[in-house]
């Protein structure tokens, strides 16, 4: 029963996996809703889906250059986070509501 | 003063006459336009004079040294083409030819514009009219003074599109403005074949100046006799159905006769005078070269004949003053043909210009009987009008007499040599002068015929319709070409009659030409009692046929209309000119219309319209659907970058 055990150990192949279901669920969160805000928690979830990926690479390939540019990854979250949450909030204050289809308004 | 600057003058006066009017086009003033013109057109008359004047003295300079004068003025202006091997400067030239046709040109045309002030008095167009005149007269000099093909063109092309514009001067009515199309295509079938000459000639001897073409046929003289497939051949044979376009001879004489709806000074200048007689003075310019070739001389005597005799047939059947006239002109010029043929190429010059002179002045002459009849052109309804118009009749009579051949008017002279070098000379034949005689006798018939309907016998003027004399513009010019008609023939007074006069006046005209002219290959032949004996002939059939003539119509007679009646079939052949409008219609005209009519349904409808339209159908679908993409919505801009990223995963994935 050798697979069977190995197939139950986390190994690479499952971080990888859900990371990319991480991904996948952020991709479609940005995708279909229509409120900024969710939007902007899927910016998140696929950023930190990514984040998994950098960190369980780092730690099977014995590097740390991945956990380094996780550090990165997050700082950039954080300052997009802070730009779009006040983006969301000037939407709001206009039109009480802060639907992407709002963000249209500011085509020239 | 140079040549350069007289020429400059002759040609560009007329040039700005036709500026200044075309820009005041508007204006409807036919004395100030007229003015203009007139002044232009006697600018360029003064200095034709100036012109001839030197290239006389020139002879008489440096005839001390050598007998043989070669008299020429060239003028080099600027280069014009340079492409390749060929290479063409606009440059003119007067030599004894171009300078008797620059003095016709000049002297009737400034005749013709001083008639016109009259005759377009009520024309609100006048200004424009007399634009074109202008320009037609800068063309017509461009033509005869150019020194190569190429510039001799240019003119060509223009007199063409001149003559088009006055043809369709009246372009309301619609049958008008059809005559003029119908002048315009026709001297394009022409055009295209004096093209083809040009390029021949080009091919075979390298250059396109007359000096060069008329020394290069030289080059030619080993191979002779040249058959009918050799290049000189050919090309006089093109260039000669390019002369048949613009001067009206078979086939292509047809648009001439329908050219009569223009203005009546049109068809005297530019039907008449001038425009019509580029064929022979081309063909006379070019004589060196159209000796090379007795083929193609063969062919210009036999259609000259044939022409003059065919237009003198159907000119005896005509109602309309202007036809008979036009068919006359028609048949004149197949006598210059014919001239030309038989390789007597002064006395088709002299033709010209003797032509000139009296034709002009009946146009003129018809014009001023058309101005005092209110338009009316139909003789029947004429008759009687010497005692209304006794200026326009007692010139008219002098052009009569002058082109029915009677001594000492100019016709007689020009005419009798033309019939004389018929018979005599080695290119010549017997049976092309009793041709040549039998349209005499016609023209002396119609021609009597035309002048007793319209101004002798009985009135038949209608009533209510006063005719009048015309003012003092159209009469002076009227005037001036009767004189000519009578004098313009002494210049060539053939040695035999000149010999016998107390002042010996040799042919004046001959020797002027001399030089520019290549003799005949076997020399004059000199039996004067037969040359007296066919010019006596001459005379006295034309006289016969006038008296004829005279008793037809000037007195009351019904024989006209018995001998139309017993010639039935034929006479309705005639008075419908043969049917040569209708056959061409239906040989030529028709098919072609019906074929294109097939070829813009099958090839231009359905098949390139439809291929593009499928072409753009295609195009603008495709574009709306890219334009759909493209929609604004950045979470559809964001699934396609999503859709690209996995597309291009899994192509790495699946190709390893």
């Amino acid at each position: 029963m050798q697979g069977l055990e190995s197939f139950f150990e986390v190994g690479l192949n499952h971080y990888l996996i859900l990371s990319t279901l991480l991904f996948a669920c952020g991709l479609a969160g940005v995708l279909l809703r229509r409120n900024v805000i969710v939007i902007m928690m899927s910016i998140e979830l696929m950023l930190n889906g990514v984040n998994l990926s950098f960190v369980a690479f780092s730690k099977y390939m014995a590097m740390l250059e991945g956990q380094i540019m996780v550090f990165f990854v997050m700082t950039i979250a954080a300052a997009e986070a802070a730009v779009g949450l006040a983006l969301a909030v000037a939407i709001f204050k206009r039109f009480r509501e802060v639907n992407i289809r709002y963000f249209e308004q500011l085509k020239g | 003063m140079d040549a350069q600057f007289f020429l400059i003058v002759l040609l560009f006066s007329p040039l700005i006459g036709f500026l200044i009017n075309g820009f005041r086009y508007r204006h409807h003033s036919a004395n100030v336009a007229g003015i203009i013109a007139t002044a232009a057109a006697g600018l360029s008359f003064l200095a034709a004079l100036a012109l001839v004047f030197q290239l006389v003295n020139f002879a008489a300079d440096s005839q001390a040294g050598t007998s043989a004068v070669h008299r020429r003025l060239a003028v080099d202006l600027f280069q014009w083409l340079d492409v390749g091997l060929l290479k063409v400067s606009a440059s003119f030239v007067i030599d004894p030819i171009s300078a008797i046709m620059i003095l016709v040109v000049t002297g009737v045309g400034s005749l013709i514009h001083l008639f016109s002030i009259g005759y377009m008095h009520h024309d609100a167009g006048a200004a424009k009219y007399f634009a074109y005149l202008n320009l037609f007269l800068f063309n017509m000099l461009v033509l005869v003074t150019g020194e190569s093909l190429p510039v001799m063109f240019v003119g060509w092309e223009g007199v063409g599109l001149c003559s088009y514009l006055l043809i369709g001067f009246w372009f309301t009515d619609e049958q008008k403005a059809a005559a003029g199309m119908k002048a315009f295509i026709t001297n394009r079938i022409g055009d295209a074949a004096f093209v083809l000459g040009m390029f021949i000639l080009f091919f075979a001897i390298g250059s396109l100046s007359f000096q060069t073409l008329n020394e290069g046929a030289r080059r030619f003289a080993d191979e002779a006799p040249l058959g009918w497939l050799h290049p000189i051949t050919l090309a006089t044979l093109f260039l000669f159905i390019g002369a048949t376009g613009k001067s009206a001879q078979i086939p292509l004489y047809v648009w001439l006769p329908d050219a009569m709806a223009g203005p009546t000074p049109v068809s005297a200048l530019i039907h008449a005078a001038t425009m019509v007689t580029a064929g022979v003075y081309m063909i006379v310019r070019l004589n060196a070269l159209f000796m090379m070739a007795p083929l193609t001389m063969m062919i210009i005597a036999i259609v000259g004949a044939l022409t003059a005799v065919m237009a003198a047939s159907i000119g005896l059947t005509q109602w309309d003053i202007k036809k008979v006239l036009a068919y006359s002109t028609v048949s004149q010029l197949g006598y210059m043909f014919l001239a030309c043929g038989v390789g007597a190429f002064s006395a088709a010059m002299f033709h010209l210009m003797t032509h000139a002179f009296f034709k002009a002045l009946m146009f003129l002459g018809s014009g001023s009987v058309i101005h005092a009849m209110h338009e009316e052109q139909d003789i029947r309804k004429m008759g009687g009008l010497r005692k209304a118009l006794p200026i326009t009749h007692a010139t008219f009579v002098l052009g009569w007499l002058a082109i029915i051949g009677i001594p000492p008017f100019a016709g007689f002279f020009s005419k009798d040599e033309i019939l004389w070098k018929t018979f005599s000379s080695p290119l010549g034949h017997p049976l092309l002068w009793v041709v040549g005689a039998a349209g005499a006798m016609m023209t002396a018939f119609y021609m009597t015929r035309l002048v007793a309907l319209t101004f002798w016998g009985e009135s038949r003027v209608p009533k209510g319709v006063h005719p009048h004399e015309s003012p003092p513009t159209m009469t002076i010019p009227l005037g001036v070409l009767g004189v000519l008609s009578v004098v313009g023939g002494w210049l060539g007074i053939p040695h035999l009659i000149g010999s016998a006069m107390p002042f010996h006046t040799d042919n004046i005209l001959e020797s002027f030409l001399a030089h520019s002219i290549v003799p005949l290959p076997g020399g004059e032949s000199s039996d004067s009692s037969l040359e007296v004996g066919l010019m006596l002939t001459s005379v006295v059939l034309a006289s016969a046929m006038a008296g004829l003539a005279f008793l037809f119509y000037a007195k009351k007679s019904t024989a006209p209309a018995r001998i139309a009646e017993a010639l039935g079939g034929f006479y309705r052949l005639v008075y419908n000119k043969y049917f040569v409008d209708e056959a061409y219609f239906r040989a030529l005209i028709n098919p072609l219309m019906r074929a294109s009519q097939k070829l813009w349904y099958y090839v231009d409808v359905s098949l390139i319209d439809r291929t593009t339209y499928v072409l753009s159908d295609t195009i603008r679908g495709g574009g709306s659907f890219v334009r759909s993409l493209q929609s604004g919505n950045l979470q559809q801009y964001a699934l396609y970058i999503g859709l690209g990223v996995v597309t291009v995963l899994s192509i790495i994935l699946v190709r390893g």
